[in-house]
């Protein structure tokens, strides 16, 4: 495939698409499916047909909206009409408005600024193109990039742009992504592996399946050029088979993208070639850190080992192995089309670009949202999230899942970046964002966090394999009021055990609910400590 | 003289100056050097995996805390092997272990030849801060010869890594996660049933605890031997 063949593609697409007075996108990612988005589909397909209107109007699937509380939702281009909670009765309806008065009492206000304070790039096409035609992708621009880089950029080159970028790994820890990669490059060694983790086992967390269900083409791009960029050739996608659609819609991307040439032999005529094979993981949380995601791809039990050696030197098999998560790969079709200066512009200092959020709990709008690194966290939540329903009042944003904290209202306008989180005691994490308002007591939510991490312990080590049930039982204390201050120092001193002394960051991280409960709704713990001690009833 | 080639390096561990060469850990510098680091998962002739956590020492300036069983020493670095920190944090692992299944030892096989009892005795581990676990599992005593109470795992890893790295059979591994984790034999299978089990018996000389033993043994009669190990890991990396 050539630049020329590329282009043909994409104009012969876009015209296919123009010859059409409306497009009528259906989202059929899971949220949407599960309301029956794809009853909609079909009723529309036959509506449209039954009228004659084949001609007229096209009716396509499309990937998430992001408004998911709204769902199902449909979208009429040009016009650039929402509408949500749709049915399939109302099928007849929206084709009866064409082009007229739309459906106001279905209508969702494109102004607000859940639509106009997002920034998209990871997402930029979901929602737009459907995920299973390749066609739909290259008349977006796609895979424009890989020829560019395959044709134009030594591997090199390819790495220098990601580092100029500034893209740091959007798995969790934020890792300079263009440093990775120059490590895996330099690695010494004819066999390297590129291993997308599609994991994502945080509670509340969607932002990775609804990338690969919506737009697996940008993924998949972004996994060949990084192939090219480290010399790897064979790619695997580890993903959870929780994730049914998005095993399928990769899967499809995947034969779609070998028949045209941009997997297999000799990519595009160039001495460059490369395979990708998906991999299914049973749900462990575990296996998303990088060695256990690595010993389960290899086929044995996903548990974690010590690093140094880290993957870039020796990982799957022993080869140096990149692992980069889903949307980090979404990323890098258009750092490598526009330019990792382009990339750069948005963001703070040391995070650059855009980061999607799964904003969900006692939030109007929650969904999934992409927006530019240094929004304030109150922007998220009160602008783009609509503030909290039901007249409750605010009390706390949980960020970066089990592995993250809880932040109260006065740190609102701390910017979202990965140094700021930190530094609060939360994390960015993988990008669950969970609001709690005034109804739920913070003990409990520590204690949930810790059930999880609990739970998921692959049970190789002490700290975190005993750790966690100890925290877990010491919480129940508190919430059953038996708690003693003796029991607020084991609970302290076992945090800082299991942090520091466990193998893992499922373990280092496991405390962090309990430690930045701690430290912004401590009143919450001593409240519920046994007023009267054991010596004063006798 | 050093050989010349030889990457030898110089660091320092609790003040005093050591060297190591490229092979040597941290744990094996202490102990040529009688410096005690407790450890309960390590074992000479296996593969180190830092998963019991005893050996942790910190690396002055950082703050951090490494497995020494696991961990090459670095040119120039400051190793702390004891201090009030490490102190707490092993009596807290062992006291972690003592709550999770069932050390009484009174009843054990392994009492008097135990070393997690003498880990805790080291440590002066007296009183267990947390609540009692306790979870119960079942005991397999299908093998002729041997038998397995999961009641004292403690769940180091020795038999399945002695059983894979050295006998080459790899009967053992692991199911289920957290606390529930247990060793199993093949895919779950009676241990008397197991198609791959050579009998050979290193899981059990190698298992710190009491929950590998021989059967029909008496208390006394049960002290582990190990020293046939780092012997046949020499052997099967093709030494004499
Ligand atoms: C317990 C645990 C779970 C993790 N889960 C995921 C996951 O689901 N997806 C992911 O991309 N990274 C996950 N990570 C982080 C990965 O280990 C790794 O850092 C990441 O995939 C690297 O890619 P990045 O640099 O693109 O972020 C997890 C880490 C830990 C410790
Ligand atoms: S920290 Fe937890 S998950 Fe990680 S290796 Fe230890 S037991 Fe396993
Ligand atoms: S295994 Fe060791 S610590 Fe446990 S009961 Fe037996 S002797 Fe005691
Ligand atoms: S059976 Fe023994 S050797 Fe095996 S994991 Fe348990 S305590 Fe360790």
């Amino acid at each position: 495939m050539t630049n020329e063949e590329l282009l043909a593609i994409s104009e012969k697409e876009q015209e296919l698409q123009q010859q059409v007075r409306y497009r009528i996108m259906v989202c059929s990612s899971t949220g949407c499916l599960s309301s029956r988005s794809d009853e909609i589909l079909a009723a529309l397909e036959a509506e449209v047909k039954q009228r004659g209107l084949e001609n007229e109007v096209l009716v396509k699937k499309v990937g998430c909206l992001g408004l998911c509380a709204a769902g199902p939702i449909v979208s009429i281009q040009p016009d650039g009409i929402l509408y949500k909670e749709m049915t399939p009765e109302d099928v007849p309806a929206i084709l009866d408005r064409l082009g007229g008065e739309p459906l106001e009492e279905k209508r969702i206000d494109t102004h607000q600024p859940f639509f106009t304070r997002q920034k998209k790039n990871a997402l930029e096409n979901a929602g737009v193109v459907d995920p299973e035609r390749i066609e739909d992708y290259i008349a977006t621009g796609g895979y424009a990039a890989l020829i560019k880089v395959l044709t134009e950029f030594s591997p090199s080159e390819v790495i220098q742009e990601v580092q100029k970028s500034g893209l740091r790994g959007r798995g969790g820890a934020g890792y300079p992504t263009g440093l990775k990669w120059s490590t895996v490059a330099k690695a010494e060694g004819e066999q390297k592996f590129v291993v997308c983790n599609a994991d994502e086992g945080d509670p509340g967390a969607f932002m990775d399946r609804s990338i690969l269900e919506s737009d697996p083409h940008r993924v998949l791009e972004g996994m060949i050029i990084a192939a090219y960029a480290v010399g790897a050739n064979q790619g695997y996608v580890y993903v959870r088979a929780e994730y049914p659609l998005a095993v399928k819609r990769f899967r499809t991307a995947i034969r779609q993208a070998e028949k045209m040439g941009f997997l297999g032999q000799n990519i595009c005529g160039t001495p460059f070639s490369f395979k990708v094979d998906v991999r299914l993981g049973a749900g462990a949380f575990v296996c998303g850190e990088e060695t256990a995601l690595l010993q389960s791809v290899e086929g044995n039990r996903g548990m974690p080992r010590l690093r140094p050696p880290y993957p870039a030197q020796s990982g799957l098999f022993g080869k140096p192995t990149l692992v980069n998560n889903v949307e980090t790969y979404a990323n890098i079709p258009a750092i490598l089309r526009n330019g990792g200066e382009w990339f750069a512009q948005t963001g703070t200092e040391k995070s650059k670009g855009t980061k999607v959020f799964a904003l969900t709990g006692k939030v109007k709008n929650t969904g999934l949202i992409e927006v530019p690194m240094g929004i304030t966290l109150r922007e998220i939540v009160y602008d783009i999230g609509g503030g909290v329903p039901d007249g409750r009042k605010f009390k706390a944003v949980q960020t970066g899942g089990p592995s993250g904290g809880c932040i109260p209202e006065e740190l609102l306008d701390t910017p979202v970046d990965y140094e700021s989180l930190k530094a609060l005691g939360s994390m960015m994490g993988s990008g669950g964002m969970i609001v709690i308002d005034d109804r739920s007591d913070m003990i409990d939510v520590a204690r949930y966090f810790m059930e999880f991490s609990m739970e998921e312990s692959c049970g190789k080590c002490v700290p975190c394999r005993v750790g966690t049930v100890q925290l877990y039982n010491l919480l129940g204390k508190f919430q059953r009021r038996e708690a003693t201050e003796e029991d607020l120092k084991t609970l302290e001193e076992l945090c800082d055990l299991v942090r520091s002394a466990s193998l893992c960051g499922l373990g280092q991280a496991a405390p962090n609910p309990i430690l930045s409960t701690l430290k912004y709704f401590r009143e919450e713990y001593l409240a519920k400590i046994r007023k009267s001690t054991p010596v004063e009833e006798a | 003289m050093m050989t010349p080639g030889t990457a030898v390096k110089t660091f320092t561990m609790d003040g005093k100056p050591f060297s190591a060469t490229e092979e040597e850990t941290i744990l094996d510098v202490a102990r040529e050097n009688g410096i005690d680091i407790p450890t309960l998962c390590h074992l000479e002739g296996i593969l180190p995996t830092g998963q019991c956590r005893l050996c942790m020492v910190e690396i002055q300036g950082s703050g951090r805390l490494v497995p020494a069983c696991a961990t090459k020493p670095e040119e120039g670095m400051d190793i702390i092997t004891d201090n009030p920190r490490l102190r707490n944090y092993r009596k807290m692992i062992v006291e972690l272990l003592f709550s999770e299944r069932n050390h009484i030892c009174a009843v054990c096989v392994s009492n008097g030849h135990c070393e997690l009892q003498s880990v805790a005795q080291r440590l002066g581990v007296n009183h267990v801060r947390f609540a009692y676990l306790h979870p119960r599992f079942m005991l397999d005593g299908s093998h002729p010869k041997y038998e397995v109470d999961h009641n004292r795992c403690i769940l180091c890893g020795r038999c399945v890594r002695v059983c894979e790295e050295i006998e080459g059979a790899h009967t053992r591994d692991l199911r289920n996660r957290g606390i529930r984790t247990m060793v199993i034999t093949d895919f779950d299978t009676p241990w008397g049933e197991s198609p791959t089990c050579t009998g050979c018996g290193k899981c059990v000389h190698v298992c710190p605890t009491g929950a590998l033993a021989e059967k029909g043994k008496s208390v006394a009669e049960m002290a582990k031997r190990r020293h046939f190990l780092p012997y046949l890991a020499m052997r099967r990396r093709g030494g004499k």
